[in-house]
C-alpha cells in the first residue's frame, strides 16, 4: 500500500502508481465502460442491434457487449423499433424495474417519432413517455451509429455522472430552475424610472 | 369483372350452389379467375353456411370485412367475407354477405368452424360487427380499454388521441 507523506511542505507526495481523483470521476469511469444493454427491440431496428453485438462490430470493445434479458441486471435500455399502444405500458413497466443509474437510447426513427407509421396505434416517439438520453437516427441507423451513440453516451456519463445520481434528480433541476424565477422577481423594475417604459408610456397617451 | 348472374343459368351447374339455392331461394353468384363468389343473404347465414359445410366445405379459411363507407354504387356499409376451403377437393369458395349500421349483427360460425373464434374476434375489434352466439368475443388486437372499431372507413388514421394517453415517466419515478 502506498504511503502518502507530506511532510511540512504542505504539499502531497505521491508514489507514481498513484494518483488523485474524484470518487465521481471514479464512478463514471466505471459505469460508461460497463453498460449492460436491455435489448428492447420490437422491430428492424433489433437485428442492427443483434449486428453491433456480434463479432464483426463487436460492442465488446465498448464494454456494453453483455446484453441481458432481464431488467434487473440492466443499466441501459435501448429502444429498437416501433412502440405501440399496447406495447408501451410494458416499456414503461420494463423501465421502472431497470435499477439505478440507468440510460436509455432511443434507436431509429420510429422509437424517436414513430417514424413512417404516423397511425392510431403507434406511439410517437417515446420519450413522450419515458426519459431518453441519446437518439439514434436512421431507418434502421447502421451499426456504427449505434456505436457512436453509445460512445456519446459514454462521454455524457463521464461529464455529468455523480457517484449518487444527482444528475438523475429532476426535481433538483426544477428547484433550481424556480429559484431563477424568483431571483428576476427580486431584480423588480421601478417604471418611474425607466426611461424606455417612460417613452413608451408618452407614446401611448399621445395617440389617444 | 364477371357480370353477376342469378345462379339459374343451367349452363352453369354446380352441385354445391345448386343444393344452396335450393335451400335458402335464388342466390347471386359470380366468377373471376376461376374462383367463386356466392353472396348470402346475412338473416339466413348460418343456415347458408351450415349447408356449406354440409356440402364439403370443411375448412374455413378466413373471416374478413370491408367497410364500403361512401364506395360507389354499394348499397350497403359491411361487406363480411368468409373463405371456404373443402380439403377433399381443393375447391375454394367465397361466401359474401352484407350488414349495415346501426349495430350490424350477424350469426357466429365458431359452432361450424372453430377457426372462426379469433377470426371473428378480429373483425369484431377492427370494424364491429357483432357476432351473436360468439363464446367469447373480446377485443384481439387492440388494447382492451380501446373504444372504437379502427379500420371503419370514418375513424381518423392518426386516431382519437388514444396513442397518447399514458402517464408520463420522468426520472423521478425510476
Amino acid at each position: 500500500m502506498a504511503v502518502i507523506t507530506g511532510g511540512n511542505t504542505g504539499k502531497l507526495e505521491l508514489p507514481e502508481n498513484v494518483f488523485v481523483s474524484k470518487l465521481d470521476e471514479l464512478a463514471n469511469w466505471c459505469r460508461k465502460n460497463s453498460l449492460w444493454p436491455m435489448p428492447f427491440a420490437t422491430a428492424c431496428c433489433g437485428i442492427e442491434l443483434m449486428a453491433t453485438g456480434a463479432s464483426k462490430h463487436d460492442l465488446a470493445r465498448f464494454g456494453a457487449e453483455v446484453f441481458r434479458f432481464s431488467p434487473r441486471q440492466c443499466d441501459l435500455m435501448i429502444v429498437a423499433g416501433r412502440v405501440v399502444m399496447k406495447m408501451l405500458p410494458v416499456l414503461q413497466r420494463i423501465w421502472l424495474q431497470m435499477h439505478e443509474p440507468k440510460w436509455c437510447i432511443s434507436m431509429g426513427a420510429c422509437a424517436s417519432t414513430g417514424g413512417v407509421f404516423d397511425t392510431y396505434a403507434v406511439v410517437q416517439g417515446i420519450d413522450r413517455f419515458i426519459p431518453v438520453d441519446m437518439y439514434v437516427p436512421g431507418c434502421p441507423p447502421r451499426p456504427e451509429q449505434l456505436i457512436q451513440a453509445i460512445i456519446d453516451l459514454q462521454d455524457k456519463i463521464q461529464r455529468e455522472g455523480t457517484i449518487t445520481g444527482r444528475e438523475f434528480d429532476t426535481a433538483e433541476r426544477q428547484r433550481r430552475k424556480r429559484a431563477l424565477v424568483e431571483a428576476s422577481e427580486l431584480l423588480t423594475i421601478d417604471a418611474s424610472r425607466n426611461p424606455v417604459i417612460q417613452r413608451e408610456l408618452t407614446q401611448i397617451a399621445g395617440r389617444n | 369483372m364477371a357480370e353477376p348472374s342469378t345462379h339459374a343459368d343451367p349452363s352453369r351447374s354446380d352441385p354445391v350452389l345448386d343444393a344452396l339455392a335450393a335451400a335458402v331461394g335464388p342466390i347471386e353468384t359470380s366468377t373471376f379467375r376461376g374462383q367463386t363468389r356466392v353472396v348470402i343473404d346475412a338473416e339466413r347465414s348460418m343456415e347458408s353456411l351450415r349447408l356449406l359445410k354440409e356440402q364439403g366445405f370443411d375448412l374455413l379459411v378466413d373471416v374478413s370485412c370491408v367497410d364500403y363507407l361512401e364506395y360507389k354504387g354499394a348499397k350497403h356499409r359491411y361487406g363480411l367475407v368468409y373463405l371456404l376451403a373443402s380439403t377433399a377437393t381443393n375447391r375454394r369458395l367465397t361466401v359474401r354477405l352484407f350488414v349495415d349500421d346501426p349495430d350490424p349483427t350477424v350469426q357466429s360460425v365458431v359452432p361450424l368452424w372453430g377457426a372462426a373464434n379469433w377470426l371473428e374476434r378480429e373483425v369484431w375489434d377492427l370494424f364491429g360487427i357483432r357476432f351473436t352466439g360468439h363464446p367469447d368475443l373480446r377485443r384481439l388486437v387492440m388494447p382492451e380499454a380501446f373504444t372504437a372499431h379502427p379500420l371503419r372507413k370514418d375513424y381518423p388514421l392518426q386516431g382519437r388521441g388514444e396513442r397518447h394517453n399514458f402517464p408520463v415517466l420522468t426520472r423521478d419515478d425510476g
